[in-house]
């Protein structure tokens, strides 16, 4: 292996990404950790926001659904950079009101809750659209069917909404699933230090700009490659006993 | 006139006074005393990215078309690079993506005299041509994906009708792919357009001065936190509206 690096005149590059300290390895790793724990929370926050946005969206009242209306277009319109920030400081003053009107002081907000406050209501804007669209491809009749029979609206979204949506609405999730792993590195501006931003620092320390964000970039490839495999295998379960879209397999 | 008359519903009515309402609050309670002396910064700063979302907008679009050409109909040896070239794209952050053209080739070409020493030197000096390069790339990767999918949709009989009237293959492309190509995508196309709009403030983290950072600029000298981010939001919602209509204008004028 060492021989391989230095034919390759990679020993530096393999000594800068050592995971013991004089290596940045273990950083990248915990940076890594950190991305994944935000982006695994900000989908499923926007995941829980997207499907009472759908439901409003689609049986809800007049004001209900213009609200929604606005929330979606507002959200999908401007840069995730500003509605970041701005959610941020709008997150951190509201806290420290509420706090400070409880009699607590300043209250110091851990990174990983701001950050999957944040990116969720970024996601649910999206998730909203996703879902309303699955939940309006199923075949009106199943849920008519539930609800003659007198089944209650909780249980009618458990055994009936949300596995018939789910071969819909597989694909769209998936796509959300990558743009919340990418858009954790925009925590890095906010100063979160998440894979993006420990790379920068270590880069910055080391001057090997290239090395560490080959690495960087490398790691987020694995973990979208990684999910397109996984969400395959959704997709597909999602999809058990339905026919085949591309024919000719029985 | 159908949508005035969809406005004119009773919590309609409600809700825009209600907005009107918090537009008149914030107008008077918030402090906006800053936006003469910023107003020359943040026009050119508006100017800055438009400019730059439409120039990477063209030259990744011009970029996407032989990418997804490649490989729709490409042999394995130009398919397999486009298609490693999207995934590459479309696989990691944007922002890691610029950081690594403006730090890592930033930190390389002075290094190599030659290019100290040519005349693009004083241009790579600076931040933009590397944000540029950028938001090229990355709109290519989205696009090239777009494309792939467009142009095996365009109907195999309409090319099969061209070639045995003996047109010239580039004539095909340009007269009957190519246009119905793009006809098919038109609205995906416009969706990304609002996405590549939506990345350019991350060209301020290379300090490039667009809108983003003007409002960054005004936050940090003058401690006045909400209103230029909502000024900004405003600006923003306003640009992707007109992106959004001049689409729409276009698709309704391409026939159908």
């Amino acid at each position: 292996m060492d021989f391989l690096f230095e034919t390759f005149g990679l020993a530096e590059s393999a000594k800068l990404l050592s995971l013991s300290p004089p290596g940045w390895g273990g950083n990248l790793l915990r940076g890594l950790a950190n991305s994944l724990q935000i982006a695994f929370g900000a989908f499923g926050f926007g995941l829980l926001i997207g499907l009472f946005g759908a439901y409003g969206k689609l049986y809800g009242g007049v004001v209900l659904r213009d609200l929604l209306a606005v929330y979606t277009t507002v959200i999908r319109a401007v840069p995730e950079l500003v509605l970041i920030l701005i959610l941020y400081y709008v997150g951190t003053d509201l806290i420290n009101q509420v706090a400070q009107a409880m009699g607590y002081g300043r209250v110091e907000i851990s990174g990983v809750v701001a950050g999957i406050w944040v990116l969720g209501v970024v996601q649910g804007a999206y998730a909203t659209e996703v879902l309303r669209g699955a939940i309006q491809a199923i075949p009106s009749g199943q849920i008519e069917a539930a609800r003659a029979y007198g089944m209650p609206p909780f249980l009618l979204m458990r055994r009936v909404t949300i596995p018939a949506m789910m071969s819909f609405a597989t694909p769209g999730l998936a796509n959300l699933w990558l743009i919340a792993t990418k858009d954790t590195a925009l925590l890095a501006i906010v100063g979160f230090s998440e894979l993006t931003l420990e790379t920068r620092q270590a880069a910055a320390s080391t001057r090997a700009y290239f090395t560490f964000f080959l690495a960087a970039g490398a790691l987020y490839l694995l973990v979208t490659l990684f999910s397109g495999v996984v969400f395959g295998r959704i997709e597909k379960w999602a999809r058990r006993g339905q026919p085949s879209l591309r024919g000719g397999s029985r | 006139m159908t949508t005035l008359r969809a406005l004119m519903q009773p919590h309609r009515i409600v809700m825009l006074l209600l907005l009107v309402a918090v537009v008149i609050w914030c107008a008077v309670t918030l402090r906006w005393d800053w936006i003469p002396e910023y107003a020359p910064l943040a026009l050119e700063g508006l100017w800055r990215t438009i400019w730059i979302m439409v120039v990477t907008c063209i030259l990744g679009f011009a970029l996407a078309v032989p990418l997804g050409l490649a490989q729709a109909v490409g042999p394995w040896y130009l398919a397999a690079p486009a298609r490693a070239f999207c995934t590459i794209i479309r696989g990691t952050p944007l922002l890691l993506q610029i950081w690594l053209l403006y730090y890592g080739l930033g930190s390389l070409f002075p290094q190599i005299p030659w290019i100290r020493g040519s005349e693009l030197w004083p241009y790579l000096r600076q931040a933009w041509p590397y944000a540029v390069l950028a938001l090229t790339l990355s709109y290519a990767g989205y696009e090239g994906e777009v494309m792939r999918g467009a142009f095996s949709s365009v109907n195999k009989g309409q090319l099969e009708a061209a070639n045995a009237f003996g047109m010239p293959r580039l004539t095909m492309f340009r007269r009957i792919w190519l246009p119905q190509a793009i006809r098919n995508v038109l609205p995906t196309l416009g969706g990304e357009t609002i996405l590549q709009l939506k990345a350019t403030p991350l060209v301020a983290t290379i300090t490039v001065v667009e809108l983003y950072a003007v409002s960054s600029r005004v936050r940090s000298d003058t401690f006045i936190v909400y209103e230029p981010l909502i000024l900004l939001a405003v600006f923003y919602m306003i640009i992707a509206g007109i992106i959004a209509l001049a689409f729409k204008r276009l698709e309704d004028r391409v026939p159908g």
